[in-house]
């Protein structure tokens, strides 16, 4: 199947996946600093391992980023 | 108020913009912007609405000067370690630009007084580093109804977006909830580049400029990120969320609590 992962096409040589297998794939390394829009929605976390991609998808990983100063 | 000469002189750059012209530096001057975090983000944002002519200029830090914030804090200056961050940052705006009030809050924001200190500033800048608290200014600037701007660093890459309370999507819209707390010190090694520090505070101080003046269109119901090491840019662009927990109808989120602070922070400061 092909999915769209950050603007880029990319294939997978399976018919579905869930999301916490594609984020396994893509070799994200740290899942729970990611946060996972799928075809416009945003998951919740907890649904990552049950909700499944198929063709044609769209995904976008948004990283967790802290930087800046300790609380004000 | 008119500008005076000294003033025409000082902005003139800024007036010769069509875009800006002497209404929107009068804009500047009237306006009142406050920054939580007076480190890597906080500190360029500073220097550039000081300089731009803000009228007043809020910064909340309870720090002081660390030795390892001068790689990437530049508002701080060798001789100000063991300062405290705020009153080392009002010393460099009044420098800067004698034009500005600086109103520093030498506290920790809670969800006890963020609401009471937010309340009356026309746009925020978050400049702080954990997730705890990026929540909470997101929480609290909903509720209040005050439009701010998101900034995170890490490595070599940058993200920003800015939010204008129940008309674009908030930080907890696109982000939800912070990652789970024993995740999250692996990045305690992570370390950043000090100049994307830099460009992203310069952003966000952007943001603010383009949002006190209205000239331009804000980040919006997007997420720009970059990564320095390519020097790729990208903007996502997402809706508001409708089972956001803060800002949609479903709103469960009516009062503020702190959460269990959540720092990606360096071991010996930010």
């Amino acid at each position: 199947m092909k999915v769209t992962v950050n603007g880029e096409d990319t294939v997978i040589e399976k018919e579905q996946l869930t999301v916490t297998e594609l984020l396994k794939f893509m070799k994200v390394d740290m899942p729970d600093m990611v946060s996972v829009e799928l075809n416009g929605s945003f998951l919740e976390r907890n649904n990552f391992e049950t909700t499944k991609v198929k063709d044609q998808d769209s995904l976008e990983f948004l990283y967790f980023m802290g930087g800046g100063s300790k609380l004000g | 108020m008119n500008l005076s000469e000294e003033q025409i002189e000082r902005y003139s750059r800024h007036i010769l913009l069509q875009d800006v012209g002497v209404e929107g530096q009068m804009k500047l001057l009237n306006a009142k912007v406050l920054i939580i975090g007076a480190g890597g983000l906080g500190a360029p944002a500073a220097m550039y609405l000081a300089a731009a002519g803000i009228g007043t200029i809020g910064i909340a830090d309870k720090d002081k000067v660390d030795i390892t914030n001068l790689q990437r804090q530049i508002i701080h200056f060798t001789k100000d370690i063991n300062v405290s961050k705020v009153e080392s940052a009002k010393e460099k705006m009044n420098l800067i630009n004698p034009d500005v009030k600086v109103v520093t809050y030498n506290e920790f924001l809670m969800a006890n007084n963020i609401r009471e200190i937010i309340r009356g500033w026309d746009f925020i800048i978050d400049g702080t580093d954990s997730f705890a608290s990026k929540f909470l200014i997101n929480d609290a600037c909903v509720l209040e109804n005050i439009p701010f701007s998101h900034g995170g660093i890490l490595r070599f890459d940058g993200q920003t977006m800015t939010i204008k309370p129940k008309e674009s999507a908030c930080y907890r819209c696109v982000f939800i909830k912070p990652p789970p707390a024993d995740v999250v010190p692996t990045c305690s090694q992570a370390g950043v580049l000090g100049a994307i520090a830099g460009m992203l505070g310069t952003i966000q101080a952007a943001e603010a400029l383009k949002f006190v003046t209205g000239v331009g269109t804000p980040l919006y119901n997007k997420l720009l990120s970059f990564d320095a090491k390519t020097m790729r840019f990208r903007e996502v662009n997402f809706k508001k969320n409708k089972k956001c927990g803060v800002c949609s109808e479903n709103a469960v989120i009516t009062e503020l609590k702190d959460e269990e602070q959540v720092a990606c922070d360096l071991p010996a400061g930010n």
